[in-house]
C-alpha cells in the first residue's frame, strides 16, 4: 500500500467528522434513526428512479379516447389500460403480469442484490419523502436528536404538529390516488368532496392514510428489518456472484482513526479511517463494514458517504463499493450471459412476456363456449328425427352492440334451429341462447358426432369464432 | 433483543429442567396484551350486541335484536325487490305475450328452473326427458297440444287421459290385428284388415281416420314414432288396447294423470311454468 500524502488532506475537515462520532449508532431497534442525508451520484439516482412513483399520483388523469387512460373498473368487471379492454375471461394474464415481476424481483436480486428495495419500494420512497420533510422542518440529524429530547415547548409542538400534518396529507393523498385507479378520477374527487364516495373508497383512503403514517414516519426501516418477508429470503436469491454495496475489507483494514502522526507512518493502517460516516447515512443504521446483512437495502448511500471521505483523505474512491464477493477474492466474474441463475430466470421472464403478447395480441372480440343439455342428451321427435339442444354462451369483448349469425356444420342435412333471427349481444358481457339441432335418422351414423359452431358478426364477418360440440343420437343397430 | 431477555440473568419461576432449561417470567409483548384485553373487551360488547346467553326457556336477545333468520329474510327482501317489476308484469300478462317477450321469457325459464325440478321433474325427468309411463316434454308431440296456452292449461287443471279397453268386446285375434295395424301405422303403413277393425271398433272416433289423434280429446297420435306408454312392443300395445286407459272398469288398466297446479302454485308461477315447458325443445 502506498503511502498516504499528507500534504492533500484537510485535516480540519476530517476532524469534524470525528466531532459528530458519538451520534452514529448501529441500529438494535430501540431509537430513531436520524440518517445524515447528503448529495451524491447514488442520492441523485434515488432521486430519479422514487419519481417513478409520480406516475402512482398524476396517471388517473390521463385521459385516452375521451375516458380515463387506466382504469381497473371493478365494479363493471372490466379493466382499461389505453385501448385495450381486459375482460374477467382474460384474467389469467393479471396471473402472468405478477409472475413477470415477482420473477423480474428474483432475477435483478441475482444479479444486483436488493436494487427494488433501494431505489424503487414504496417503503423507502415514502420513508424518503417523509424524512426529507422532517429535515426541512426539524433540522439535520444531530438537531433532531436533540429536539425529541428537548422538554414539549412552543415551538417544539408547532414543529411537530406541522411535520405530523404534513404526514397524515402524504397519507390521505396516497390513499385517495390509489383510490382513483378504480373509479374515474374527476367523478372520484367531486365524491371526496361533497362526502358521498362508496363507502369502501372510504375505508381505502382510512387504511392508506393510517399504514403510510405509520409505516413511513413511525416504523420506518423496521418495516424492512421484521415486516418485509423480501429481505428475510434474499440469503437465498444472492450468490457470491452478486454484485452488491460492500466494504473492501482488504483495503480498508485495519481501520483506525486518521491522526496527524499515523498518516506520516505510512502502510500501517488501511483506508477506512473509521469515521462512521457509512453509519451515519444508513437509512436502516446498519454498519456496512459487517459485511451484507439482511438490513441492508442496498440503496448505496453508503457508497456516497465513504467516496466524499476518501476524497478529504485524498484516496481513491470505492472503498465501499457495488462490488461482489468474488470480485473482492479476486477471483474474475463470469460475465452474466454465463451464470445459470441468470440464463433461468431470463428464459422464464421471456416466456412469460411471450404468453402476455399472444394474449394482448389475441384478445379478440368474441368468445363463444357451448353447453350441450346434458337431460336429455336426445330427443326423438315424431318424425323419428333426433334433436339436440345446445346453450350458446357468447361474450361480446367490444364496447357496443353486435348482432351475430350462428351456423354448425358436422351432419349431412341438419336442422338448427332457434336461429331465425340474428343475435344480439350486450357489451361486454356473456349472453346465452338456446338452439337446437334436429338430424333425420338417415343421416345419423354414430353415437356421437362432432358439430362445428360457427358464430360472425353480420357487419364485419372476419369477425368469427368457432367451437367445436357434440351431437349425440342413439347408436345405430 | 430476545437474547437479552433469555440471558442467564433473566428472572425466571425456579423451575429448572434437565440443568439449564428454565421457566422465565417474560412478559408477552405489550401489542399481544393489547389484543387480548380487546378481545375480552370485545366478548362485553358481543353479549350486548348480538343473541348469546341461553336462558330457561329463551336467551338473550341483544340490543341489536339480530338473528340469522332476520338476516336472511332482509337478503330475500331484496332479492324480491329485483324481481318484483317481471313479476308483476308476468301476472298481469297473457302467457303467449310472455313468450314473445324476450325478457320475459328469458326470466321465466330461469325462475321456473327450481319449480320444474320440484314439481314437474319427479315424473318427467330433469330436461322434460320423460320417464316409463310419463310423456316426454322435450319432444314436439302433445297429446293436449303443444301451443303455450295449451302447455298453460295442462299445468293449470291438470289432465286426464281416458281410452276404453277392448278386452270385453273383442277376441284376441282382433286385438292382434289392431295392434299390427297401430304398429304398422308408426311406420307410415297399414294392415288392411286392422284397419277395418279399426274403423269397426270404433278406435277411429277418437284417434281419427287417420289415426293421428285429436289434440281436443287428448288421443295419442298414432302415426308417429312416439309412444306414451313404453316399452314399444307389440304385447304392451296390446295391453293398451285391452284394458284403456283411466279404465275405471279395469284393473288392469293404464294410469295417465297429470295431477291440477291451480291450487299448489299461483298464477304467475304456472305461467313462468308453461314458458319453460314450452322452450324444453317441443313447443309450438
Amino acid at each position: 500500500m502506498e503511502s498516504k500524502d499528507s500534504a492533500h488532506i484537510d485535516q480540519s475537515g476530517i476532524d469534524s467528522l470525528y466531532a459528530e462520532i458519538d451520534y452514529w449508532h448501529v441500529n438494535t431497534g430501540e431509537q430513531t434513526i436520524h440518517a445524515k442525508r447528503m448529495p451524491g451520484r447514488f442520492r441523485t439516482i434515488k432521486w430519479i428512479t422514487s419519481s417513478v412513483w409520480i406516475l402512482f399520483f398524476l396517471g388517473p388523469y390521463l385521459r385516452w379516447n375521451g375516458q380515463q387512460a387506466v382504469l381497473f373498473d371493478i365494479a363493471g368487471r372490466q379493466f382499461h389500460i389505453f385501448n385495450l379492454t381486459i375482460l374477467p375471461q382474460d384474467i389469467w394474464m393479471l396471473a402472468l403480469v405478477l409472475l413477470f415481476f415477482s420473477l423480474l424481483l428474483a432475477a435483478v436480486t441475482s444479479i444486483a442484490g436488493r436494487v427494488y428495495c433501494g431505489y424503487f419500494c414504496f417503503q423507502t420512497v415514502w420513508t424518503d419523502v417523509f424524512i426529507w420533510l422532517e429535515e426541512k422542518l426539524e433540522g439535520h440529524p444531530s438537531k433532531r436528536m436533540k429536539l425529541d429530547k428537548a422538554p414539549w415547548n412552543f415551538y417544539k409542538i408547532r414543529i411537530k404538529t406541522i411535520k405530523h400534518i404534513l404526514w397524515l396529507v402524504i397519507g390521505v393523498l396516497t390513499g385517495i390516488s390509489f383510490t382513483l385507479w378504480f373509479a374515474d378520477a374527476y367523478t372520484m374527487w367531486a365524491s371526496y368532496f361533497s362526502f358521498d364516495a362508496p363507502m369502501v373508497a372510504w375505508i381505502t383512503v382510512g387504511t392508506f392514510t393510517f399504514f403510510t403514517y405509520l409505516f413511513a414516519g413511525h416504523m420506518r426501516e423496521q418495516v424492512c428489518f421484521w415486516l418485509c418477508p423480501y429481505a428475510r429470503i434474499q440469503g437465498v436469491m444472492a450468490d457470491a456472484t452478486t454484485i452488491m454495496p460492500t466494504y473492501d475489507l482488504a483495503r480498508g483494514e485495519p481501520r483506525g482513526k486518521l491522526k496527524k502522526k499515523s498518516v506520516t507512518e505510512g502502510g500501517q493502517q488501511g483506508d477506512c479511517i473509521d469515521c462512521k460516516q457509512c453509519v451515519a447515512v444508513c437509512p436502516t443504521g446498519i454498519d456496512i463494514r459487517n459485511g451484507q446483512q439482511e438490513g441492508c437495502i442496498t440503496c448505496a448511500l453508503c457508497i456516497d458517504a465513504c467516496d466524499a471521505v476518501m476524497d478529504k483523505i485524498s484516496r481513491p474512491h470505492g472503498l465501499i463499493r457495488y462490488a461482489s464477493l468474488k470480485e473482492l477474492d479476486g477471483a474474475p466474474a463470469l460475465p452474466l450471459y454465463k451464470r445459470p441463475r441468470v440464463i433461468v430466470y431470463f428464459s422464464f421472464l421471456a416466456l412469460i412476456l411471450a404468453g402476455l403478447i399472444y394474449g394482448i395480441t389475441h384478445l379478440g372480440f368474441l368468445e363463444l363456449k357451448i353447453l350441450h343439455e346434458r337431460q336429455p342428451l336426445y330427443v326423438q321427435q315424431s318424425d323419428g328425427s333426433i334433436q339436440n339442444k345446445y346453450v350458446l354462451k357468447i361474450l361480446n369483448k367490444t364496447d357496443q352492440v353486435m348482432s351475430v349469425n350462428v351456423s354448425a356444420t358436422g351432419l349431412e342435412q341438419l336442422e338448427l334451429q332457434g336461429v331465425e333471427s340474428a343475435f344480439q349481444l350486450s357489451p361486454g358481457r356473456v349472453n346465452a341462447f338456446t338452439v337446437f339441432i334436429r338430424v333425420a335418422p338417415e343421416h345419423i351414423h354414430q353415437g356421437r358426432t362432432a358439430v362445428d359452431f360457427v358464430v360472425h358478426d353480420i357487419n364485419q364477418p372476419d369477425i368469427r369464432v368457432n367451437y367445436q360440440s357434440m351431437f349425440f343420437a342413439p347408436n345405430p343397430p | 433483543m430476545s437474547d437479552q431477555k433469555n440471558s442467564t440473568h433473566a428472572k425466571d419461576t425456579g423451575h429448572t429442567w434437565d440443568d439449564n432449561l428454565r421457566e422465565l417470567t417474560n412478559q408477552p409483548p405489550r401489542w399481544w396484551m393489547i389484543s387480548f384485553y380487546l378481545s375480552l373487551a370485545w366478548v362485553v360488547v358481543y353479549f350486548v350486541l348480538f343473541p348469546a346467553l341461553p336462558l330457561a326457556n329463551s336467551y338473550t336477545k341483544g340490543i341489536l335484536d339480530w338473528t340469522q333468520m332476520k338476516e336472511f329474510q332482509g337478503d330475500l327482501a331484496e332479492l324480491e325487490k329485483i324481481r318484483a317489476p317481471f313479476e308483476t308484469r308476468i301476472a298481469k300478462m297473457p302467457v303467449s305475450a310472455i313468450l314473445g317477450d324476450k325478457e320475459l321469457s328469458n326470466y321465466s325459464v330461469q325462475s321456473a328452473k327450481v319449480l320444474f325440478g320440484d314439481r314437474c321433474a319427479p315424473c318427467h325427468g330433469n330436461g322434460g326427458a320423460g320417464n316409463p309411463g310419463f310423456p316426454v316434454l322435450a319432444d314436439d308431440d302433445w297429446l293436449f297440444g303443444g301451443k303455450i296456452e295449451q302447455i298453460h292449461q295442462s299445468i293449470m287443471n291438470g289432465r286426464r287421459g281416458s281410452m276404453p279397453g277392448f278386452a270385453t268386446n273383442s277376441t284376441p285375434a282382433e286385438i292382434d290385428l289392431l295392434a299390427q295395424h297401430v304398429l304398422a301405422l308408426s311406420e307410415g303403413g297399414s294392415n288392411p284388415v286392422g284397419r277395418n277393425l279399426f274403423v269397426n271398433k270404433g278406435c277411429a272416433g277418437c284417434h281419427g281416420m287417420d289415426g293421428k289423434g285429436l289434440e281436443m280429446m287428448g288421443s295419442a297420435n298414432l302415426t308417429d314414432k312416439i309412444w306414451r306408454f313404453s316399452p314399444v312392443t307389440k304385447d304392451s300395445v296390446k295391453h293398451t288396447i285391452s284394458h284403456g286407459v283411466n279404465n275405471a272398469m279395469d284393473k288392469n288398466t293404464r294410469n295417465a294423470v297429470m295431477p291440477s297446479f291451480a291450487q299448489q302454485l299461483s298464477d304467475a308461477e304456472i305461467k313462468k311454468l308453461a314458458v319453460y315447458v314450452h322452450q324444453l325443445g317441443g313447443g309450438k
